[in-house]
């Protein structure tokens, strides 16, 4: 993780319990924790929404932002500005949907961009048949709604043929977490 | 047995972990472990709808009840939930404040021993919870693993396979493990070393807290220590870096600490923490903040052989069963704030010195 005033690693993690609005995380190099640490005051908010704001203001002119902020995930409908205001996603698929996006930001936080460590022994075969199997929940509240209960029905036995069906055993031995892992740490 | 007789019996039992025991439980009041997981056919919390909320909770809670070895799980609906419950189970560790205060169909599963807690409708679908006495996280590990594989045989998770466990929260992503150790630390605090020995390890990737009393009042002694990055790091990778690296640092630092004030100032230390034993047994009211700063002396009195025929689990039950929530559970009632500063001091009194005293909790 970098640094959320400069370019340099973040190796303190700080966590400010002054603030009347809660606590406040903060990332910061040596030598801005130092200053921080001195200070005490003006603490920034470091957050989700803040490596963004920083990686944002790099990497993109405004009319890409501005383009990239009205994007919406087709399953759940968060737009990306959402995402960046709140920190929070609206559903699985936005990791592939906003995947380019997303990606460098998972480096930022986390200074790795794959998962190493535990699997479930059955996954969903694929990001769009998890979608789809969303998409298909939608529907089915909206036919109970219309009070289509054949409808929903259907739709009810589909979900549970798909969970069956698209579920498939996970191919990654189960030691995957305890080899890989250990010398990243 | 209906909620309210439930809890008033859970307000006077205390959880395991508060048992005081375990490994450099001098130091280490507790380890918890907490998986994130989302169900993959729904949207995330924020998205999702009504509907979707009940039928996450109806559906991980049928699933729950069927599963074996899981029989004599207590499941709260927190929706229906009064504001002084929700904030006793915040208390004792079980639910987070952000579930607390939420809205819509949301639940917590604890087993009797109160070890393991599962949030269901969190920030994510499902919050797995397990908390051990002392520092043990291999066994803690070994207990939510095994639970989360049992989650998973009935529970289609959301999981990519680059990715790993999708979160709400990218911050989450991958293991969606956070390892928690709760330290006490007073020598550090005292010999105003503890900045010090925070700022010196550095290229460690861990949060450091500071624990939180009544409201946002901040207990001074208290420090959380948790990983930090979720992603590209495995599970036991991340045990170790918290387990086996930075926290037996922080122990060895305290341990010197505590040696140090000893050595240099027995007289002092012994003073302070006997006047500490003096407010908490005689006074006739007590503020939380008093209570907890004057706690946090004793169990340091406690662990050093300053004070003696008192137990560390009571000091730790204490600390907890002090608390606004559990004192009015424990006297039946809603309290305002001047007569929990009264009930409190009667509970301390009792359970310090075994006085009784007039018109005091059972």
């Amino acid at each position: 993780m970098k640094c959320q005033y400069c370019e340099k690693p973040a190796t303190f993690h700080i966590t400010e319990l002054t603030e009347p609005s809660g606590p406040k995380i903060m990332h910061l190099c040596e030598e801005h924790a130092r200053g921080f640490l001195q200070k005490e005051s003006d603490s920034p908010v470091a957050s989700v929404t803040n490596a963004l704001a920083k990686q944002l203001q790099l990497g993109q002119s405004k009319k890409e932002l501005a383009e990239l902020d009205q994007k919406e995930c087709p399953v759940c409908g968060i737009s990306f500005f959402e995402f960046r205001n709140t920190g929070r996603l609206g559903c699985p698929y936005d990791y592939s949907f906003f995947e380019a996006d997303l990606v460098p930001l998972l480096r930022n936080i986390h200074d790795a961009v794959e998962h190493v460590g535990k699997r479930p022994r059955r996954l969903a075969a694929s990001a769009d048949s998890q979608a789809e199997m969303i998409q298909l929940r939608r529907e089915m509240e909206e036919a109970v709604e219309l009070e289509d209960y054949e409808r929903a029905s259907e739709i009810r036995d589909e979900l549970k043929r798909m969970e069956r069906e698209l579920s498939i055993p996970a191919s990654d031995d189960d030691d995957a977490s305890s080899s890989e892992g250990e010398n990243q740490s | 047995m209906n909620q309210e007789t439930d809890f008033t019996n859970l307000a006077k039992s205390s959880g395991e972990w508060l048992r005081g025991t375990g490994p450099e439980s001098d130091i280490v009041i507790s380890s918890r472990i907490r998986l994130a997981r989302n169900l993959a056919d729904f949207p995330f919390i924020r998205r999702c709808s009504d509907e979707d909320r009940d039928s996450i909770e109806r559906t991980v809670r049928a699933r729950m009840e069927a599963m074996e070895d899981w029989k004599d799980i207590r499941y709260i609906d927190i929706e229906e939930l009064s504001e002084v419950d929700r904030q006793f189970l915040v208390e004792r560790q079980l639910i987070s404040r952000e579930i607390a205060d939420a809205d819509g169909s949301r639940a917590v599963a604890v087993d009797p021993g109160e070890q393991y807690s599962v949030m269901i409708n969190e920030e994510d679908h499902l919050r797995i919870q397990v908390m051990q006495s002392g520092l043990d996280l291999q066994a803690a590990w070994a207990r939510i693993d095994a639970l989360d594989d049992k989650l998973e045989g009935s529970i289609l998770y959301a999981f990519h396979q680059k990715y790993g466990y999708l979160t709400a929260c990218p911050t989450n992503v991958g293991t969606g493990l956070r390892v928690s150790v709760m330290l006490h630390l007073p020598a550090l605090v005292i010999t105003r070393q503890i900045e010090k020995v925070f700022r010196s390890m550095q290229r460690i990737n861990v949060t450091v807290r500071g624990l939180y009393g009544e409201g946002s009042q901040y207990s001074g002694d208290f420090y959380q220590v948790s990983n930090q990055v979720t992603l590209g790091h495995s599970e036991k990778s991340l045990l170790a870096l918290v387990g086996d690296e930075v926290v037996p640092q922080i122990i060895q630092y305290e341990r010197k600490a505590r040696a140090f004030l000893i050595e240099q100032n027995q007289q002092d230390l012994h003073d302070d923490v006997s006047r500490a034993m003096g407010i908490l047994s005689t006074a006739k009211k007590i503020s939380s903040e008093e209570t907890m700063h004057y706690l946090s002396k004793v169990r340091m009195g406690v662990n050093l052989g300053l004070i003696s025929d008192v137990e560390v689990a009571t000091i730790n039950k204490l600390f907890i069963h002090t608390q606004p929530a559990h004192l009015q559970k424990l006297h039946g009632r809603v309290l305002g704030s001047s007569d929990r500063n009264v009930q409190r001091a009667t509970y301390l009194q009792r359970h310090l010195t075994g006085r009784q005293g007039k018109g005091e909790l059972n």
